[in-house]
């Protein structure tokens, strides 16, 4: 993997690293959770988690102002609770219940905050791209400067949409920053079995697209890269692609048997580039938190957690009559 | 306080699994995203990590159980600080398994040979030839049988076919190393080839309009879509291009081609995972629809669409994946295209049905027959080109008709049904006919919402005692 290692002495704060690692480690356990809740079948269908993607969604909300928007596939918890999105809410959408940001008709993968700028939530892959690109046409329409984070995964930037979408997002310099969760499998698909292309964003080149490969299991990589692509975007030079090389831990979804990549690998990969201990280490070394500092954190976060999931559990099913309405406005 | 560690349900469909292996060991340390067993699911073998830190107390199910139901506990955990022997003891026993064997029985022993000919005509209103009813088997009565799962039969077909001809091949997303999302494909790589079986990026727009290329060029390509929903990524190449070439070139150019995959919905996947593409494909001239329920047909209807010179949309249902069926032992057994069958025989009322459908009409008129209804059920098994004489042959007979599907209810296929039987057989019906379908919304995640969307035996039971007047 080609990947920018981070600075040896970053140039970032105490509490800006611990921000960050809060944030991680809140997506962290809140899929862990969802995880068991779906085993005991409280959670039903598909549940996809995004473990070990985490700093990816913390570092670009470091790069991003609050009115700005952000799209995603199913892969979509991370995103939801770190745009700020009540982790309560989520989990109950979740768990299929009333309480929950879709009142319950949405499920895991089609979640939606109009308050927080957050679109979804897609289950159809790749759909999401041009769907960000014409947010972002929006904004440049209505004249704010206001940028959108589309993003989707190595799989998905295969789908033909995605270049029709590339073409006119350069064509109209929209104001969408692209990023590329290149987690290095589509399903039981690793990107070297569905594609020649040495790298993903630079199929951005072919339109005139500027990008660049960041490592994604870095947040402060993440976050400067985010502060350029915003930037560019901002200044009328959009689209900007980011691709991140990151990696999920578990399963494509919770039935995945997984028999495409080896123990070994996965067990690498959390040992040796788990984005939230490579913070943690920061906070340590940098001495910007202690032990007791972390256990703090650490109690803070599993509580936010089980409250939500207790939320979930205890949240009423949708009334019947919820069956018949929001199919017209 | 002591942990149990609950059997988890690691598929939307799973309810019971076998615990094939504990990698872990009374008195070990486990922590958080730790390997801790082998569970064996419907469709594979899994992997199951502990969410909870711990030593493990106590393991309550062997390993080798199988039937295992979900949220049985199988192990205990101690906490910190707490002793393994409190925490074993802490435990609840686990409760016995009552095995419910055979959760889905083989239908019902269908009444032997075909129906009688059909009433002689109330009028002219009826068609002018008698129709020619619906067969009840495919097969001599003394043909033996051997019980498959609708994945194997579908397996079968796909094995069989490929055999015997070189230019069948398979084409989609996960179909070859992966062996299917469903594990329809699973083996089909290793016996035939990558040049065979070719796994496919995620591109349906691409890949479908490769392989209807690959048909004009000679090929009979079988495109999986994971499941049917991405087909609409693909759907003008299956529609403009697939369908219509054959007339637009003035019969020059044929296009043997089968699209298949899961469809309808499943279980908890939503709005956008989860319709029923009956009507929506049947409505194009050029194309054939089939839709099977049981493992026999799934098996022979597959083989003669993979044989068939046009293109045929082949609607599979994850459901039904593992229900086991009667297939009889024939070699090469196909069924044909366009061709209902008759499910079960009866007098007071018919049902049409297929798919899925299938299930909810069987068992209502297994409840019906216990108050006195004989329902007739027909299985039409293809929608376009319908065998529309089955149905009419049933309808001078019992002068009722309710028809039953899974998709939404305007342009539905029952409602093509309703106006063949309005224009040729009026004067025959004694009650309106009753079209049920799901219902007309996207369908909802709740799970108390995705009943009421889903279209019920119960449903199926009211509409026949509204028609019967009983
Ligand atoms: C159009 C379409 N085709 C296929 C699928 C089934 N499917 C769901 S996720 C997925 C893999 C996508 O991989 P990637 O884009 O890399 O995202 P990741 O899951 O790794 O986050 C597939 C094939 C789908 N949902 N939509
Ligand atoms: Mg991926």
């Amino acid at each position: 993997m080609a990947a920018r290692k981070a600075a040896e002495k970053p140039n970032v704060s105490g509490e800006d690293l611990q921000r960050y690692y809060r944030e991680m480690l809140l997506v962290r356990r809140f899929e862990e959770k969802a995880g068991q809740l779906y085993g005991m079948g409280l959670i039903g269908g598909f549940c996809h988690l995004y473990i070990g993607q985490e700093a990816v969604v913390v570092g670009l909300a470091a790069a991003a102002r609050d009115d700005d928007k952000q799209i995603t596939s199913y892969r979509d918890h991370g995103h939801m609770l770190v745009a700020g999105m009540d982790p309560k809410g989520v989990m109950a959408e979740l768990t299929g219940r009333k309480d929950g940001y879709s009142r319950g008709k949405g499920g895991s993968m089609h979640m939606f905050s109009h308050e927080k700028h957050f679109y979804g939530g897609h289950g159809i892959v790749g759909a999401q791209v041009p769907l960000g690109a014409g947010l972002a046409f929006a904004d440049r329409y209505l004249g704010n400067d206001r940028v959108t984070f589309t993003y989707f995964g190595d799989g998905a930037a295969n789908q033909g949409q995605v270049y029709e979408t590339y073409n006119m997002a350069r064509l109209w310099n929209l104001p969408v920053v692209f990023v590329i969760e290149n987690n290095q499998y589509a399903m039981g698909t690793s990107t070297k079995r569905s594609t020649r292309s040495p790298s993903l964003w630079e199929r951005g080149a072919a339109y005139g697209i500027k990008g660049e490969m960041v490592d994604g299991m870095d947040v402060l990589a993440v976050k400067a890269a985010g502060e350029k692509a915003v930037a560019a975007c901002r200044a009328g030079d959009g689209p900007y692609i980011l691709e991140m090389m990151t990696y999920r831990y578990r399963g494509h979804s919770m039935s995945d048997p997984a028999k495409y990549r080896s123990r070994e690998e996965v067990q690498k990969m959390r040992e040796e580039r788990d984005p939230i201990d490579r913070v943690r280490e920061l906070l340590v070394t940098g001495n910007h938190a202690s032990d007791d500092d972390l256990k703090a954190i650490d109690k803070e976060i599993k509580a936010i957690v089980s409250e939500a999931a207790d939320f979930a559990r205890e949240s009423p099913e949708p009334d019947a009559a919820e069956l018949w309405t929001d199919v017209y406005a | 306080m002591a942990t149990e560690i609950l059997m988890p349900a690691l598929s939307p469909t799973m309810e019971e699994g076998t615990l094939a292996k504990w990698l872990v060991k009374e008195g070990d340390s486990i922590e958080s995203g730790q390997i801790i067993a082998e569970i064996e699911t419907d469709k594979a073998t899994m992997e199951f990590e502990a969410v909870d830190e711990g030593v493990v107390a106590k393991l309550l199910v062997a390993e080798g159980t199988e039937g295992v139901k979900v949220n049985t506990p199988i192990a205990v955990l101690a906490d910190e600080g707490e002793s393994p022997e409190d925490a074993a003891s802490a435990a609840r026993a686990p409760e016995a398994d009552k095995a419910d064997a055979g959760a889905e029985a083989a239908p019902k022993p269908q009444a032997e040979g075909a129906t009688e000919a059909p009433a002689p005509a109330r009028s002219e209103s009826a068609s002018d030839q008698a129709p020619v009813a619906a067969v009840a088997t495919d097969w001599p009565d003394d043909t033996p049988t051997r019980s498959l799962t609708v994945r194997e039969a579908l397996r079968e077909a796909m094995a069989e076919e490929m055999r015997r001809d070189d230019t069948v091949c398979l084409m989609g997303e996960e179909v070859g190393e992966y062996e299917g999302a469903y594990k329809i494909s699973q083996g089909l790589l290793d016996e035939f080839g990558a040049r065979r079986v070719v796994d496919t990026p995620i591109t349906e727009m691409g890949f479908t309009g490769i392989a209807v290329g690959a048909a004009w060029g000679g090929l009979r390509p079988v495109v999986e879509f994971m499941t049917f929903n991405f087909s609409m990524q693909a759907m003008d190449q299956i529609v403009n291009s697939a369908a219509k070439t054959l007339y637009m070139s003035g019969g020059q150019v044929p296009c043997p081609i089968v699209f298949r995959g899961p469809n309808g919905a499943a279980a908890r996947v939503a709005a956008q995972h989860s319709q029923c593409y009956a009507a929506w494909y049947s409505h194009v001239p050029g194309l054939k629809v089939v839709m099977p329920y049981t493992a026999a047909d799934a098996k022979g209807l597959l083989k003669s669409a993979i044989r068939d010179q046009n293109p045929v949309v082949f609607l599979e249902n994850e459901i039904l994946y593992g229900r086991s069926f009667d297939v009889p032992e024939i070699d090469d057994y196909t069924v044909p295209i366009g061709k209902a069958r008759l499910a079960r025989k009866g007098d007071d009322v018919t049902i049409v049905s297929f798919g899925i459908g299938m299930t909810y009409a069987m068992e209502a008129a297994d409840r019906l027959a216990d108050d006195g209804i004989e329902a007739e059920v027909i299985d039409l098994r293809t929608i376009r080109p319908m065998d529309t004489d089955a149905i009419l042959a049933s309808v001078l007979k019992t002068n009722r008709l309710v028809t039953v599907e899974e998709g939404f209810p305007q342009n539905s296929v029952g409602n093509h049904i309703t106006a063949v039987v309005m224009e040729r057989a009026f004067d025959y019906l004694d009650a309106p006919v009753i079209n049920l379908c799901g219902k007309d919304v996207p369908m909802p995640y709740a799970a108390n919402l995705e009943k009421l969307a889903l279209v019920t035996t119960d449903e199926v039971v009211e509409a026949v005692r509204k028609v019967t007047y009983r």
